[in-house]
């Protein structure tokens, strides 16, 4: 379950209706899987679960999820014509419903195509408009927003845990979680870590400079108020300033 | 790593034994959990309660929903107060004219602030844009009724849960009322203690209500729901202002809310698998917005007819 820290959870966000787990929580959930991309991805799949799948039409949430694939946040007016913009921006939409059993009622998957790129990932939307990220790439991941997350791609070898969380703490950065997975032995790995506050741009240099990291991927700001939210593709591949 | 109050006794000795009131013990919290002054926040605060402005304003002067199934009500509302109630004006009716207003808005897909979800958008300001004229209550004031909202909604969705989903209609006008409530007290000039007490019989009073939306749109029986959750969150302050105790400590309703929430079976949690939204008429007004375009087929609801 999230756990909920601000008074700004339960007062917002500003958004589109007509719900805020299946409107606001899927353009945050389409945000996300922009930014995990990195770029906006010319081709999607995107699998519906649960309370998603039976009701998506009636709640737009089809309409959300792609109008944050887009990179609108959670206010555009632009969300109810998210198909006509899709077609505009060169995005090809596929929307199935599953019937197998999930974990949470509203639940996404979706697998993104740019080119010979592809990811793929799932997330809840768990109310309010907060939303949980549960897999990237086939990691199990836990993303829930509640403190600063980036994401580390990185070849898994000896070593890469301890320098990438050496800067963080030479800087004073509390790590307040972190995860790491790997597909086997020596194939591409990630590590999740939320921080205490967010890393700052000079901190995220350093840590950029160790060479053998892969595709780092912040995602520190998109429970944030709507204009804050990413727009342009790659935004959230920089660790940005607190909104303060 | 600090973590928020666990329960609302937790906030309630803890302004007890600051002599502070629960908005400024939620604000304090707020600033040093989320690192930030208090200056943006009461700034991001007021940004919301103008969305709230412009939505109930909005909705007063006439919306019809995306689907087409929903509108026009606020407006019937407010005319038949204007041309004057049978029973005499009251604050409950000004208040379901601007929650009604609120919520056709959100079913319109128009812009608006969730309080805590969409579905229960109208509650919350259905009350605070009709209480703060009564109480001359100052601008400053209305954000402390947020914030106090705020804080009493992180308190039942940490405890239990504010999705429509997970927990059914309860959780979602059930708390936008309770949070109310608490926050109505105070703006009254009740005590830490008599908001407990009003969210907790504002929650009590709509346990175990189902989500269970005609045609999986968020408009019947919502809409409808979220002028009933003003009337309620209202009559448990005033109750709590007269010194009415719940005879149920707060913490224990919320986790009974959450508990109930669990025991739901999944028709009756936004699936439009049960309910209403299986009646005769639901079904034919699904059947009817298939036709339209407004709902593409395979709708849940048909396929499990055709089995």
């Amino acid at each position: 379950m999230a756990v909920f820290q601000s008074v700004f959870d339960i007062i917002g966000p500003v958004m589109v209706g007509p719900s805020s787990s299946h409107t606001a929580g899927a353009v945050r959930i389409g945000l996300a899987a922009r930014s995990i991309f990195g770029e906006q991805p010319e081709e999607v799949d995107i699998t519906l679960y649960g309370s998603f799948g039976h009701t998506y039409r009636g709640h737009g949430t089809d309409l959300a999820l792609i109008g944050g694939l887009l990179g609108r946040a959670t206010d555009s007016d632009e969300i109810r014509y998210a198909y006509d913009l899709a077609e505009k921006e060169g995005l090809k939409v596929n929307i199935k419903v599953s019937d197998r059993n999930v974990d949470h009622p509203n639940t996404a998957h979706i697998v993104m195509f740019a080119g010979d790129r592809s990811m793929n990932m799932t997330a809840c939307s768990v109310g309010g408009g907060m939303i949980n990220i549960i897999r990237i790439d086939g990691f199990r991941v836990r993303v829930s927003f509640d403190n600063p997350t980036v994401l580390f791609f990185y070849r898994d070898r000896t070593g890469m845990i301890a320098r990438v969380t050496r800067i963080l703490a030479d800087h004073s950065i509390n790590v307040s979680r972190m995860q790491v997975a790997r597909k086997e032995s020596g194939t591409q790995a990630l590590m999740t870590i939320a921080t205490d506050g967010i890393i700052p741009e000079r901190v995220m240099a350093e840590i950029r400079s160790i060479s053998e990291l892969g595709p780092i991927i912040s995602l520190s700001e998109l429970m944030r108020e709507p204009d804050q939210a990413p727009v342009n593709g790659s935004t959230a591949q920089e660790s940005r300033r607190p909104q303060s | 790593m600090k973590l928020y109050p666990k329960n609302f006794a937790t906030a309630i000795h803890n302004c007890n034994l600051s002599g502070i009131s629960l908005s400024r013990y939620f604000l304090d919290i707020e600033i040093v959990l989320n690192e930030t002054p208090e200056a943006v926040i009461l700034k991001k605060m007021e940004k919301n309660l103008s969305v709230m402005e412009k939505a109930a304003a909005k909705g007063i002067a006439g919306v019809t929903s995306f689907s087409g199934l929903t509108g026009g009500d606020a407006k019937r509302l407010a005319a038949f107060r204007t041309k004057g109630s049978p029973f005499g004006d009251s604050l409950y009716l000004e208040g379901m004219i601007k929650s009604l207003a609120v919520n056709e808005v959100n079913a319109a897909m128009g812009v608006i602030c969730a309080t805590p979800t969409a579905g229960s958008s109208g509650v919350l300001p259905g009350v605070l844009l009709t209480i703060r004229d009564r109480l001359h209550l100052s601008r400053r004031a209305q954000i402390n009724f947020l914030i106090t909202a705020g804080g009493s909604g992180i308190l039942i969705a940490n405890q239990a849960s504010i999705s429509g989903a997970e927990g059914g209609c309860q959780a979602e006008v059930g708390s936008a009322s309770a949070m109310t409530a608490a926050a109505l007290v105070e703006a009254a000039g009740g005590t830490p203690s008599q908001s407990g007490h009003a969210l907790a019989i504002a929650l009590k009073n709509l346990l175990g209500l189902s989500c269970d939306p005609v045609a999986s749109l968020v408009e019947v029986p919502c809409i409808k729901r979220n002028a009933i959750g003003v009337v309620n969150a209202i009559a448990a302050a005033e109750m709590a202002l007269a010194g009415i105790e719940s005879r149920i400590p707060v913490d224990e309703v919320i986790q009974a809310m959450g508990s109930i929430g669990r025991m739901m079976p999944m028709a009756l949690r936004e699936t439009a698998l049960g309910g209403l939204a299986q009646t005769p008429t639901a079904c034919r007004m699904t059947s009817m917005l298939q036709e339209e375009g407004h709902i593409p087929w395979p709708f849940p609801a048909a396929r499990s007819d055709e089995r």
